[in-house]
């Protein structure tokens, strides 16, 4: 716990939020995943610059940070399709940079994600789309994916219908909605979302964090997301945590964005110009 | 300090960034193939890609193959007449066809035709994340884009050159017989009495090695394509531009190992 980074609400510091839950304290001993100096350079560009950060098992985290701050390229570190430059990524106490393709890939096997345009295979019909994991495994054969894709799509609130349309054919909430349907068709344990709701209108923002964090605890899944929207992270987090500057600078509880006392998040969650943050028009 | 447009320093930067890009293919290559011994295999995917590269390039294919006959007997008839010598005619396109122009001209409009079209897709497919969406679903991209589309060129390439060679030589007997005063009988066997069969082969094998040129500069350029839409644009265009070069290229080499005695 010596690098968790919690900086308390000032009321709440005699009792650390962690320790009202007391089994999800024991799991936040071990953190599902955990990130130690990550760094990452493009050319002369520092995007990550030393970063660390638990997610704790079973929990949703919220990751905060300006445009180009390098959220994206720290979950695609986490995915293993961005190699960081240094640090180390453990995924369940295990070092995912040192493992072999196949022991990498049966770690990915158990992560869902969802990309920050939806990013749907435009040359397949939705239901593929959905069900393109499964069929990936051969978990199931053509017919019973197709089921099991329609399911899906109704827990997600679209018409079994819906998956015989091609995905340039659906609205960006629809398309949205059919991510979150393939992330987690296949029962991951951990799911990323990146930038969920950017993009969308409010009501349609908020439609999909309900869906978010009830497909989440379905799971029980472990859930890290990707967020520069204030509501979006307060309905979907438990945790925060926020990059600035290629570090994680303040990480805790979701509920305090915007009175955490720390003028670097207050400062983002409340959308001031003035404070700590100058905006980097250049770089 | 060294002037950045100081002539031995842009070549030497040219030279080492050639090479770095050199290098970067073969492993691509190398990464492609292997995949062709290692399950799970998309028969599904190499029969799509087959059939956009043998049966979707056959009617450009054969437009051009049909009018090079065409224009290498009438060209031919004309130079020949000089020295008295007719009757060469069937002979030259023929042997034009399936030596050198069979395979440079279906790999060029296949390139342009094919090869374009895998690196725009690959392209916009990677830089709209469909790519790494692949690594996230339990798919390897290299296995599900690359390989059925190396081994689909490899093999599609020498079945549209075939078709190419039938159907120049018969641009060259419809204008040998209804232009130039040839009789049929004639300028079939004359045709046939000069092939000989590793003048075919030379031209197959040149196919294949053109195809899987076409795929792979159309996979690779796609595949490591970068920064949007004019990413993509000019991911296409080295496609198309890379693998003519090295069609014309490995023309003029493989020619030298077959011809050069
Ligand atoms: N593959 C890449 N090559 C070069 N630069 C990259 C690459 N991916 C991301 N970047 C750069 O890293 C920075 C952070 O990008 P990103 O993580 O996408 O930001 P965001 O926090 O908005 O998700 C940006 O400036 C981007 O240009
Ligand atoms: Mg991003």
């Amino acid at each position: 716990m010596s690098n968790y980074r919690h900086d308390a609400h000032p009321e709440d510091r005699t009792e650390p939020y962690l320790v009202a839950h007391p089994a999800e304290a024991v799991a936040a001993a071990v953190p599902k995943i955990r990130l130690r100096g990550v760094v990452k350079h493009f050319g002369s560009k520092h995007v990550l610059d030393g970063v660390d950060l638990d997610v704790a098992a079973g929990h949703s985290t919220v990751i905060l940070g300006g445009s180009g701050s390098g959220k994206s390229v720290m979950l695609k570190c986490m995915l293993g399709l961005i190699v960081p430059d240094a640090g180390t990524i453990e995924i369940d106490g295990r070092d995912v940079l040192r493992m072999n393709r196949r022991e990498r890939e049966a770690v990915n096997d158990r992560i869902g994600m969802l990309f920050q345009n939806a990013a749907l295979f435009d040359s397949l019909p939705v239901w593929e789309n959905v069900a393109f994991k499964l069929l990936a495994q051969r978990r199931m054969t053509r017919a019973q994916a197709r089921e099991r894709a329609a399911e899906v799509l109704t827990l997600v609130g679209l018409a079994p219908s819906v998956g015989d349309l091609s995905p340039s054919e659906l609205s960006g909430g629809m398309q949205k909605r059919v991510g979150l349907a393939r992330a987690i068709a296949a029962e991951p344990d951990i799911i990323f979302f990146d930038e969920p709701t950017t993009g969308l209108d409010p009501i349609m923002g908020a439609v999909i964090d309900g869906l978010i964090v009830d497909c989440v605890r379905r799971l029980g899944a472990t859930a890290v997301s990707i967020t520069h929207d204030m509501a979006s992270a307060r309905r979907i987090g438990d945790t925060a945590a926020m990059l600035y500057q290629g570090r994680i600078v303040w990480t805790g509880p979701a509920e305090y964005l915007g009175h955490t006392g720390n003028d670097i998040v207050d400062q983002f969650a409340n959308g001031e110009r003035d404070g700590p943050i100058q905006m980097e028009l250049r770089r | 300090m060294i002037h950045p447009l100081d002539p031995v320093a842009t070549l030497g930067r040219g030279v080492l960034g050639a090479c770095r890009t050199a290098g970067d293919v073969a492993l691509f290559a190398l990464d492609g193939l292997s995949h062709l011994v290692r399950p799970p295999f998309y028969g599904r995917l190499f029969l799509r890609a087959f059939i956009d590269f043998a049966y979707y390039s056959l009617p450009v294919v054969a437009l051009t193959a049909v009018f090079t006959g065409m224009v290498l007997a009438l060209q031919s008839y004309t130079g020949f007449a000089r020295f008295n010598a007719q009757g060469a005619v069937a002979n030259l396109v023929v042997l034009s066809m399936t030596r050198e122009l069979g395979p440079v001209l279906a790999g060029l409009m296949v390139a342009g035709r094919v090869g374009a079209a895998i690196a725009a897709e690959l392209g916009t497919m990677r830089v709209t994340d469909q790519i790494d969406a692949l690594t996230t679903l339990s798919t390897n991209p290299m296995k599900y884009l690359v390989t059925p589309r190396l081994l689909a060129a490899t093999v599609a390439l020498p079945l549209l050159v075939l078709v190419a060679n039938i159907l120049g030589v018969l641009g060259g007997y419809l204008i040998g017989t209804t232009k130039l005063g040839f009789s049929s009988g004639a300028y079939l066997s004359a045709t046939l009495d000069f092939l000989h069969w590793d003048d075919v082969v030379s031209g197959l094998v040149k196919a294949a090695v053109f195809g899987f040129v076409i795929a792979l500069m159309g996979t690779w350029n796609g595949y490591s394509s970068r920064g949007g839409a004019q990413g993509v644009g000019s991911a296409t265009t080295s496609a198309v531009v890379s693998s003519s070069v090295l069609i014309l290229a490995l023309d003029y080499l493989l020619t030298e190992l077959f011809f050069a005695r």
